[in-house]
């Protein structure tokens, strides 16, 4: 787990309005993505508080405040105010309570607003803070996106990896990542990667050295982040190997919870891996899209040997 | 050259798996090796060719060999033939 995010990355990201405490925004921290709509602390209700988590404003516990005393908000406002709270969050652009200006200022806790409407700013804020605070991995590999699929290419050192993307590139294809792939997991089937951001768009082509793709190729050519749905591992041909010849085995590979689908490419001189791997990329997405070409011809040759079989028969 | 005939005795014939199979085995060898079913004959190393032929239960089919190592191959063949119950 992460060690929490600033609050100030956290208005940058999502381009927050600081309503107040903006001396505090480096001193704060969210550490879990869950959210808190403190409804029934505004009741005086304090027995189940989740004082750690972001406490969202929105219009019920406005509306709420209005019908209160400036004494009773007060002193509800101050039992929120604990010193591991990280921010009040204001959505719909409502005007938050006086006392919770002063309150959280005395506290030293940031207040922010968002024209977002509460449902809204609650999945931004959710899908944010979850994917900042998952548990990121470094993998060994580039990662392309391939006619909007991410591919990520795997293998040793020197097998042909960033040469492979780069010839992607050229045919029009987007590069995420090279050398080395940051990863985390957003949901029970979905793997993310991205690169370090020392690394964005940059690549490293021995003999060449580091070239940075977004200048050279334009803008097109990169892509921030994107979801990992194939993995394709080049490996050096070995005669003693057999590779799968017809599609029809199942491999994948275990990133975090998620087994992705894996394809090995053996690599050899004289094959262009950047076309083989678009049209794995082609293949997996037609798959996907419930074609299965294995598939299709099996069942067609079933059909002929029984044909050839009946046909044996009464010979 | 080395020659053999085979009665395939296989429910589902030379299906894909067992295509694959042989293909694999075949292709160790540096001889030339041909399938030859129903007067076609493909490449044994070929596995488009080899599942074209839809070779079914009840089928006689030759395997023959041709070059340095064709004694080896067609003992290897018969082996894998056997292994996965294509004949008897």
């Amino acid at each position: 787990m992460a060690e929490g995010i600033l609050i100030k990355q956290l208005v940058n990201d999502l381009k927050l309005n600081v309503l107040s405490g903006s001396e505090f925004l480096s001193k704060k921290k969210v550490t879990t993505s869950d959210l808190s709509r403190p409804d029934f602390e505004m009741t005086g209700y304090f027995s189940y508080y989740p004082q750690k988590r972001l406490q969202l404003f929105g219009l019920t516990e406005t509306a709420f405040a209005k019908g209160m005393t400036s004494q009773e908000r007060s002193i509800v406002i101050r039992r929120m105010c604990q010193e591991d709270t990280p921010a009040f969050v204001i959505s719909t652009g409502l005007i938050p309570p006086v006392e919770l200006i002063t309150e959280a200022s005395r506290a030293g806790i940031p207040v922010l607003g968002s024209d977002l409407l509460t449902t809204r700013l609650t999945s931004v804020l959710t899908d944010y803070l979850h994917s900042q605070l998952a548990e990121r991995r470094s993998m060994h590999g580039v990662l392309v996106d391939v006619y909007g699929l991410g591919v990520l290419i795997t293998g040793d050192s020197g097998v042909g990896k960033s040469e492979t993307a780069l010839e992607l590139i050229k045919r029009g294809h987007r590069l995420i990542a090279d050398d080395r792939v940051d990863v985390y997991q957003r949901d029970e089937s979905t793997i993310v990667g991205q690169a370090p951001k020392i690394l964005k768009h940059l690549m490293e082509i021995r003999g060449i050295g580091i070239i940075d793709v977004m200048n050279l190729f334009g803008a097109g050519a990169v892509r921030e982040h994107t979801t990992i749905s194939l993995i394709v591992n080049l490996e050096n041909w070995r005669a003693d190997q057999n590779y799968d010849r017809l599609g029809s085995e199942e491999d994948t590979q275990q990133i975090f919870d998620v087994p992705v689908p894996k394809v090995t490419i053996p690599v050899k001189v004289g094959r262009n891996l950047a076309i083989i791997i678009e049209v794995a990329a082609m293949n997996f997405r037609a798959k996907s899209m419930g074609y299965d070409a294995t598939k299709v011809f099996e069942q067609n040759l079933s059909s002929l040997i029984k044909e050839n079989s009946d046909e044996d028969e009464n010979k | 050259m080395e020659k053999r005939d085979f009665h395939i005795v296989a429910e589902t014939g030379i299906h894909a798996r067992p295509a694959t199979l042989l293909v694999q085995s075949a292709s160790k060898f540096n001889s030339d090796i041909n399938l030859e079913y129903k007067g076609k004959s493909v490449n044994l190393k070929s596995i488009m060719g080899v599942m074209s032929l839809g070779v079914g239960q009840g089928a006689d089919v030759t395997i023959s060999a041709e070059g340095t190592d064709e004694a080896d191959a067609i003992n290897a063949i018969v082996d894998t033939m056997k292994k996965e119950g294509l004949t008897e």
